[in-house]
């Protein structure tokens, strides 16, 4: 009852999710003796080299830092949209044309009916491990541009699909 | 200049010598209780844990949790010295009400101006509780570290528990109080600047020692609220062992004011909560010491303060 009372009157505001969030970003800058606009170019690079060879969702990627025991972990959580067949060239790369059907249609066992799918943007993070395993037709997706890497939201989410990690210095 | 010179040079030994040909006395000291160790030939190996209580930022609790920590371990029949090493800035006697007893201090012992049982402070409640008060006007870049650790280790001799009240800061004064411990206790408020402090704190200790957290202030309404990090949030950040929980009561103050530490209290939840850490540091495992902020004293206070409308 008092619980209830009290939802109902207090304000939703919650300064220590605010100060949780910023201890969290200013405890990995220490740690890493990073600046934040290298976090973000990292970021952003990463990206970059994983859309080199699958298909993703950079509006949905999110990459983060986690303090574990003694080490800081880099999660990146990035939702795959679909397959590469053949990678991208690493030599200049401007802003490609979407690529056609043929280049990345799936060789195996690639349902017909691909292409009517909804686009692969709208599903939900969770999903990505299934989107993964059953690649669609890529004409919808168009390549990552950086702005879109980097409105990538910033809140960490569970799932992780990457993790790399090492010793934080120091 | 002279003394300290000569003293630096011939190192720990000289100082672990001194101390140990000056324990003699320890025999004059108050009936009723045995001697915490007869003078020997030769001394017993080190056997008591040294354990600093530090926290980096400032006004976080400190020398409050040495004080209570120190009582309740006492209360418990172990033999404890509480040691400040806020050389410069001396608070645990006052905290403790034994600022009238202080005759000679760290740096006297430290520099072969008094034995070491001159300068230990009986405690008035308990006769198993000892202190070595810090010198007052003195730098903390008068003491040498081997001189620290060489006074902890005889300390530990002849206590169970050697607990070190840390100076606020990371440089010299926090070296020399973390020199001669094998472990320490993070106090932590739960607010962004002593979490962050804490934290780097605990990236200065040693890497094999795993420090216990002592999460204080806490203001379980608060945090009800959302306006103040939970423990659980500033453990998600430090992620360190939680030893125990203690809530913001106005009691601390009026504690502090008439120098009794606040763990003699029956009837005083914070009181309770320093048992129940002491119970723990102790090896007798205390039920919930402090996973819930309600256990540790706030509780029925806060409860009470819900009922009226909040604080």
């Amino acid at each position: 009852m008092l619980e209830f009372l009290k939802k109902l009157f207090l304000p939703p505001e919650r300064s220590s999710e605010t100060a949780k969030e910023r201890l969290r970003v200013v405890l990995l800058s220490d740690h890493l003796s990073l600046a934040p606009e290298t976090v973000e170019a990292l970021k952003r690079d990463l990206l970059e080299v994983i859309s080199k060879y699958v298909e993703i969702d950079p509006a949905h990627a999110d990459v983060t830092f986690e303090q574990r025991e003694r080490e800081v972990a880099m999660l990146a959580n990035v939702p795959i949209t679909g397959i590469r067949e053949r990678p991208r060239p690493t030599a200049p790369r401007t802003e490609e044309p979407s690529p056609s059907p043929q280049l990345v249609a799936p060789t195996v066992d690639a349902p017909q009916a691909a292409a009517d799918e909804p686009p692969a943007a709208a599903l939900a993070p969770e999903e990505e491990a299934a989107v993964a395993s059953a690649p669609q037709a890529q004409e919808k997706q168009p390549p990552p541009t950086r702005a879109s890497y980097a409105g990538a939201p910033r809140r960490r989410r569970r799932k992780k699909t990457v993790a790399l990690q090492g010793p934080a210095p120091g | 200049m002279t003394t300290m010179m000569r003293a630096f040079e011939t190192g720990a030994t000289a100082v672990a010598s001194t101390l140990a040909s000056a324990a003699a006395p320890v025999e004059a000291a108050p009936v009723g209780q045995p001697a915490p160790q007869p003078a020997q030939p030769q001394p017993a190996p080190p056997h008591g844990r040294a354990i600093v209580i530090t926290s980096g930022k400032g006004g976080v609790g400190k020398t409050t949790t040495t004080a209570n920590l120190g009582t309740a371990l006492a209360a418990r029949g172990q033999r404890v010295v509480l040691v400040d090493a806020d050389v410069g800035l001396r608070n645990l006697d006052i905290v403790l009400g034994l600022e009238s007893r202080v005759r000679f201090h760290l740096l006297d012992v430290l520099e072969e101006k008094a034995s070491l049982d001159e300068a230990l402070v009986r405690d008035k409640r308990s006769d198993s509780l000892s202190l070595l008060a810090a010198a007052q006007t003195r730098e903390k870049e008068d003491v040498v570290t081997a001189h620290m650790t060489a006074l902890i280790e005889e300390l530990r001799r002849r206590f169970d528990y050697v607990l070190i009240d840390c100076p606020a800061g990371i440089e010299k004064g926090f070296k020399n109080a973390v020199a001669g411990a094998q472990h320490a206790i993070i106090v932590c408020t739960p607010e962004v600047s002593a979490v962050r402090d804490a934290d780097r704190v605990v990236g200065l200790l040693p890497n094999d020692w795993h420090p216990d957290l002592i999460v204080n202030r806490v203001r379980p309404q608060l945090v009800k609220k959302g306006k103040m990090l939970s423990v659980e949030d500033v453990n998600d950040i430090l992620r360190l062992p939680l030893l125990g929980v203690i809530a913001e009561e106005p009691g601390v103050i009026v504690a502090t004011n008439k120098g009794e530490p606040l763990a003699l209290d029956p009837a005083s939840g914070i009181g309770a909560a320093y048992r129940a850490i002491a119970a723990k540091l102790a090896g007798d495992e205390a039920p919930s010491a402090g996973s819930d902020p309600a256990v540790s004293g706030g509780g029925w206070f806060a409860k009470l303060g819900a009922l009226l409308g909040g604080r």
